[in-house]
């Protein structure tokens, strides 16, 4: 039965959801389907179905991946950067940013503004994976004050 | 360092330094003389870079995996298995590039461990890509510092090498210079110690560099070698999925490759739940504080003031001004700066919940004194640990007055 081995079969739910003090928390677990870099699994939870679209989540996801794929690719300039940081015994870290930090800056921006833009004013916010120690993307989805049913909610703010 | 006992750590450390010790006080300055003044120089440079791979592998982060907080481990269905008694040996298969491999629960963590990471006992971390546990260095070898033990176990192999021919080389001249071996050792004792102990060493570094180098041609830890995690069951072949396509490409990526960000914040404070939503989504999941008189559009009279973040509260331990940084009990008073910073995150979080009174009061105060006192484990545990902040504060808040 290999097709019970695939990642998002049914022993490995690519989404759980559990109801919390804040609002419904869904998480995003980690694809190992390529190796041990870091890739997310792009399966669309169905809790997130009434307030957004599949596309643009699918979407901030591959993002998110193509971002970690990068910070993980070793190019000729990482090479570069790991030699020049043993020559110097590894005193180089003290002072400069490496590769994947600069990367991971960027996801985190990428997220704050994902956020801001589209996912917070439909009552879902993204957590930065750094902070689940690249574990997991937390989803909370919650019932914003000023909204009188979610669904209400999400197709009044398609609309502006 | 994440082991608790550093005594072979601190043996490790007086063996090496006190080998170099004699090298340079007895053998350097008869073979600078006689021979070259290369030589105390070479051996100067070889011993600074083991030294410096040393502290390097013995105090950065080896690639902790930080623990499930307990929302996350619900999740994953682990509150089922504790409630039921015995829980049964939890795993998951999943595919690594066409290849079945298990992942393990782990019940400390409470998590599903990621391929190749193991839970160290004595550390009690789950280790991201562990190797083992190097009592030597006091430390686990791990994703994040196995470049950095490789680098200490081929630089004091070295080492072993340079001292031991250099203390030779000192004998033999002395020993011809003045006719026969038992002068030569009466004259320098030290150059016959100090080439004991390089002479007892040196096999099994020599033995671990030759192994590591291996290890790190084929991508395998010193973990999955000894569980045989690759090796050929009943006839069937079972390659290592994560090697790349040939042994140089292996090398370069495990020892120069980009280096994993920690993942763990080793000085920063443990936030309060829900501190990284944005504050309208804080206030909406919290109760209202009083069910009728507020209206829905604006629940709440004055905003959340975010909570701090780990490192912000790192970056306002840097900023606190100079008079309060510069006096004698400096540590104490960022300490109380920060926990000041604390606990006025926790009383907005007590008024918002619109329970006012001596209760909440004492409550508050309760808790701010545990969080003090957290706060105050921490900083002593990690004041040593600060060889690779990833985050350095930005020039103008660490220049504020």
């Amino acid at each position: 039965m290999a097709n019970n081995r695939i990642p998002s079969g049914p022993n490995t739910p690519g989404s759980q959801q559990t109801p919390t003090q804040q609002g419904i928390k869904i998480f995003i677990q980690r694809d190992y389907s390529e190796g041990t870099a870091v890739k997310f699994q792009t399966r669309f939870p169905p809790e997130l179905e009434d307030r957004i679209d599949r596309q643009t989540f699918e979407y901030t996801i591959e993002k998110l991946n193509e971002h970690f794929d990068m910070a993980e690719t070793a190019d000729c300039s990482t090479y570069c950067e790991g030699c020049l940081a043993c020559l110097t015994a590894y005193f180089i870290y003290i002072c400069t940013e490496t590769h994947y930090e600069k990367h991971l800056r960027k996801i985190s921006k990428y997220i704050a503004q994902q956020n801001e833009r589209v996912y917070n004013p439909r009552g879902i916010h993204l957590t930065d994976p750094i902070l689940r120690g690249l574990r997991v993307i937390e989803v909370t989805i919650i019932d914003l004050p000023n909204c009188q049913s979610p669904t209400g909610n999400s197709t009044q703010l398609r609309h502006t | 360092m994440t082991a608790p006992h550093p005594g072979v750590f601190l043996l490790t450390l007086a063996l090496i330094c006190g080998t170099c010790a004699l090298h340079f006080a007895f053998d350097c300055p008869f073979l600078a003389v006689r021979v070259s003044a290369a030589v105390p120089a070479a051996g100067a440079a070889l011993a600074a870079t083991t030294l410096a791979a040393l502290l390097r592998t013995a105090l950065s982060d080896p690639g902790i995996i930080p623990r499930a907080p307990p929302h996350e481990a619900e999740a994953a269905g682990a509150a089922e298995a504790e409630a039921g008694g015995r829980p049964p040996p939890r795993a998951r298969e999943v595919l690594v590039r066409g290849r079945p491999v298990k992942l393990k629960y782990c019940f400390t963590c409470k998590m599903f461990r990621p391929p190749r990471a193991s839970h160290c006992s004595l550390c009690d971390n789950c280790v991201e890509r562990f190797d083992h546990h190097c009592p030597w260095v006091g430390n686990c070898v791990g994703r994040r510092n196995y470049r950095y033990f490789y680098l200490f176990v081929v630089s004091l192999s070295f080492l072993c090498v340079w001292v031991f021919a250099c203390a030779v080389a000192h004998l033999a001249l002395l020993a011809r210079g003045a006719g026969g071996a038992a002068a030569a050792l009466r004259q320098s004792p030290a150059s016959a110690l100090a080439a004991a102990v390089c002479f007892l060493s040196v096999w099994s570094v020599l033995g671990l560099a030759g192994f590591h180098t291996y290890l790190a041609s084929a991508d395998r830890t010193t973990n999955e070698d000894i569980k045989g995690s690759f090796s050929s069951r009943r006839g069937v072949q079972n390659p290592n999925p994560y090697s790349r396509a040939n042994a140089c490409a292996n090398c370069w990526h495990v020892l120069c490759g980009p280096l994993a960000p920690s993942l763990i914040d080793r000085r920063g404070v443990v936030p309060p739940d829900g501190h990284d939503l944005p504050p309208s989504f804080a206030a909406a999941s919290r109760p209202p504080p009083v069910a009728f008189v507020a209206p829905p559009v604006a629940p709440l009279p004055a905003p959340i003031s975010a909570p701090p973040r780990p490192r912000d509260a790192a970056r306002a331990l840097q900023a606190t001004p100079p008079e309060a940084k510069g006096s004698s009990s400096g540590s104490y008073s960022n300490l109380f700066a920060l926990g000041e910073e604390a606990r006025h995150a926790y009383t907005n979080r007590s008024l918002e919940a619109g329970e006012g009174g001596a209760g909440s009061e004492a409550a508050e105060a309760g808790l701010s004194a545990s969080r003090l006192r957290l706060l105050l484990h921490t900083t002593m545990i990690d004041a040593a640990l600060d060889l690779d902040d990833p985050d350095p504060p930005p020039p103008h808040l660490a220049l504020a007055p």
